[in-house]
């Protein structure tokens, strides 16, 4: 009897893997969202996933890409990446082919990396990934699109040195930096170094092993040594645990910056008012309650009770992020549809040529409700970025206020830096740079 | 009626030793390597390959190399994921720093760094047992963590810590295609099966379960605990290693440190003790237990959700795949706590009585 209902369990197991829920949709564009909403930066990556579906809802409603109806289907990786690599595997061929992913993970766009290529199917990693991917002639199928940690990190420290009125004010100054001892963190320091050489302050290296909830030694060092400020790569669960230490430690929250993806309301909102003066930098948008995108979205999307999640979350910094995302994935496939006929759904790899010519004037971008949230970005075969933007803003306790103007990375250090590690990259895999005339196919 | 072996008498000691001494068994595991050598990739996928079929033979291959040392010689280790990682990051060196290095001589000289690296964290289990030995192993996973995120000579000087393989090829063929792939890793499990099933059916084999059950009386009837433990040491993290590398170049392609942690080891004791302690067949129960089910649960809890006519949102199903599997580790370890093997040997027995049990 046992035996029985094993067997057919085995039976009902195999089917269940062989039988892939398929229902054929024809002119549909398929984004697939990678999620993150349990695991560790659940609190951090659900916003995200939220604004990217409430945003590809709106592009319906607003009558889709040239009348090609997006859709989306997610798939749970919960930050872990060999399950990251089946979600990638799963979604890459249904619905006709996905347009592009956006793993929202540096160690599924790394293990990804490897495998786009072949697929022909685009990543785009705003603000993670691989900073030297923003070298398109090495990276053909990534596109950090508006920036990256290394973009991050300088305006970071730009800004940090206008508060104190100059670069030369750093000689002899001490930046701890506080990451997360994986490639995520890691990807920051190189920039770091290379302005901590080039001004002659000192750094020093904090690093903490993920999930990053245990963090009691860290601070008691930074403690020790004190540091003039604290520049901080974390995520999720994090960022929370870290500005909770430094408070129980006394550091001031006001020493303390933030990078892209350490600044959002899930990791200040539980400590409120004690986190007051804690900065982030963020690239481009930022927390947008106030933009005609949001307003479009709570009226039309929220209003006709088709959210994708709370109402309270649309507009922040994290949800913004997702709406941002799915602006650049729809945007890119609009760019190949004018290349490779209107009206019809792009391929994989159409689609990447969409990406790769990417012109969001701020006209564009105003039409689209994003006045005041974008500035213009404009890619070609060998900038896969964009954009080098970015601003830094303050939690005041109960929400994010602008606390600079807008920040440009300084380009002459990055560049450089960027093709360098590329080149070493393109190197090791033994692979040609692309030249003129794929630049234009 | 049908598994019966009635009849096959064995008149030489050569027969009488085989590994499957049963026609039928013979005849059956034929089928078996027949449907994976040649029936799976005529019908199987990409997804099938790349998603499922690949991660599931190389932790087969880690979890047949635990249950050398687990199962058959009873020394419990948490290392499991530092000695793939020992594996996975000295078969990437042998292989960017030495120019023509073979693939696979690079995936079997990992496996040989993973050999040293086992016998020396197995040295403590000379002295100690049990779940101390568990702890000491323990060890072994955070020194090896420690050092590929911190020497960055392992990782060839990545600034990220990440390395990336390009360009498999075994012997001039190309491994690019989920079918190569897939045809190399089962090339590779075969040989590593048949090598582990005839060594725990060897002296040292049954030296190791001497050890296993009871040491003190393996050491009077002249069993070498120094030796014997030793061995199981380095054969298990030979396998494990070369698991290891496979998981790197052949799976993920790109890894960093995490892809070996202390999940990762947890992961494959699990699969040892719920596939079956001291069982070859145990391992590859084991493996498609926790590699194939999370997944399976995944995919059809949104099927089930679309026949009653709800949508089940993606955090929901990831929840309830959690529930299950666990409540199904419980229920197997409850129905049977010596592993799926154990039923599947249960139901062998039955088998040979069917259709009259009486």
């Amino acid at each position: 009897m046992k035996l029985k209902t094993l067997a057919l369990a085995a039976a009902l197991a195999s089917a269940g893997l062989a039988a892939p829920t398929a229902f054929a949709q024809d002119k549909v564009q398929f984004f697939p969202s990678l999620t993150g909403r349990t695991g560790p930066v659940a609190a951090n990556a659900t916003p995200f996933a939220n604004g990217y579906a409430d945003y590809m809802k709106l592009v319906n409603l607003r009558g889709g890409i040239n009348g090609v109806k997006t859709l989306v289907e997610e798939c749970e990786t919960a930050y872990a990446t060999d399950r990251g690599v089946e979600c990638y595997e799963r979604l890459k061929g249904k619905h006709g082919g996905a347009t592009v992913f956006q793993p929202l993970s540096t160690g599924i766009t790394f293990a990804l990396t490897e495998k786009i290529p072949a697929d022909k199917i685009p990543m785009i990693t705003s603000g993670y990934g691989r900073s030297d991917s923003q070298d398109g002639g090495v990276f053909k199928w990534n596109f950090p699109l508006i920036g990256h940690y290394w973009v991050a990190g300088d305006t970071l420290l730009q800004h940090i040195a206008k508060k104190e009125g100059g670069w030369d004010k750093r000689k002899g100054k001490k930046i701890a930096v506080v990451y997360h001892d994986s490639p995520f963190g890691k990807e920051l320091l190189p920039i770091i170094t290379e302005r901590s050489k080039m001004h002659g302050f000192e750094i020093q290296l904090l690093p903490v092993p993920a999930p990053g909830v245990e963090q009691k030694a860290i601070w008691l060092q930074v403690r020790q040594s004190r540091p003039d400020f604290v520049v901080m790569q974390t995520w999720g669960v994090m960022t929370a645990t870290a500005v909770k230490e430094a408070i129980a430690t006394g550091y001031p929250r006001e020493k303390m910056f933030g990078t892209w993806w350490s600044g959002a309301e899930p990791d200040l909102r539980d400590i409120g008012a004690a986190a007051k003066g804690y900065s982030a930098v963020m690239m481009q948008h930022g927390a947008e309650p106030e933009s005609a995108v949001v307003k479009e979205i709570l009226a039309k999307v929220h209003g006709a009770g088709q959210g994708t999640g709370p109402k309270e979350e649309v507009g922040q910094v994290l949800y913004m992020r997702g709406v941002v995302g799915a602006l650049l994935s729809v945007e890119g496939a609009r760019a190949a549809q004018e290349r490779y006929g209107k009206g019809k759904p792009v391929t994989g790899e159409q689609a990447r040529w969409g990406y790769e010519n990417l012109n969001l004037t701020q006209a564009k971008l105003d039409a689209l409700g994003f006045k005041g949230v974008l500035r213009p970005i404009s890619t070609s075969c060998f900038d896969h970025m964009g954009s080098a933007w970015a601003r830094v803003h303050t939690w005041d306790g109960t929400k994010f206020t602008w606390a600079s103007d807008w920040l440009q990375a300084d380009e002459q250090i990055i560049k450089p830096m960027v093709t360098q590690s590329a080149a070493k990259y393109g190197q090791d895999k033994k692979q040609t740079r692309r030249e003129g005339a794929d630049c234009q196919s | 009626m049908l598994y019966r072996e009635n009849g096959q008498f064995k008149t030489t000691y050569t027969s009488d030793s085989q590994v499957f001494p049963i026609r039928q068994d013979r005849i059956a595991i034929g089928l078996l390597l027949a449907i994976a050598v040649i029936g799976v990739p005529l019908m199987a996928d990409e997804y099938l390959f790349r998603a499922i079929l690949i991660p599931f033979l190389i932790l087969s291959l880690a979890a047949l190399g635990l249950n050398i040392l687990v199962g058959y010689c009873g020394q419990i280790s948490l290392g499991t994921g530092a000695f793939m990682a020992v594996g996975a990051y000295a078969a990437y060196n042998f292989l960017v720093r030495i120019e023509g290095m073979p693939m696979l001589f690079a995936i079997l000289l990992g496996g040989v760094c993973a050999t040293v690296a086992g016998v020396l964290f197995g040295i403590p289990s000379l002295r100690i047992k049990g779940l101390y030995l568990a702890v000491a192993t323990l060890a072994a996973q955070f020194f090896f963590d420690w050092l590929f995120l911190r020497i960055s000579w392992f990782t060839n000087n990545s600034p990220s810590g990440s390395v990336s393989i390009s360009e498999l090829s075994f012997f001039g063929l190309p491994i690019v295609t989920p079918l190569s792939k897939y045809l190399f890793c089962l090339g590779m499990l075969i040989g590593f099966g048949i090598l582990a099933k005839n060594l725990v059916r060897s002296h040292i084999g049954r030296e190791w379960m001497a050890i296993r059950d009871m040491d003190v009386a393996a050491a009077v009837i002249g069993i070498r605990p120094v030796y014997a433990k030793l061995t199981a040491f380095a054969v298990s993290s030979f396998i494990v290693g070369v698991a290891g590398a496979m998981w790197g170049f052949v799976h993920l392609g790109s890894w960093e440190p995490q892809a070996f942690g202390i999940d990762r080891s947890f992961q494959l004791l699990f699969m040892v003790i719920i596939g079956g302690l001291g069982s070859i067949m145990g391992s590859f129960f084991g493996a498609a237990f926790i590699v194939v089910l999370p997944i399976f649960l995944n995919r059809v809890l949104p099927a089930l959700g679309d026949i009653v006519g709800i949508n089940i949102d993606t955090a929901f199903v990831s929840h309830a795949e959690f529930m299950i599997f666990g409540a199904l580790i419980v229920f197997f370890l409850i129905v049977e706590p010596h592993g799926l093997a154990r039923l599947w040997s249960i139901a062998k027995e039955k088998l040979r009585l069917w259709p009259f049990p009486h």
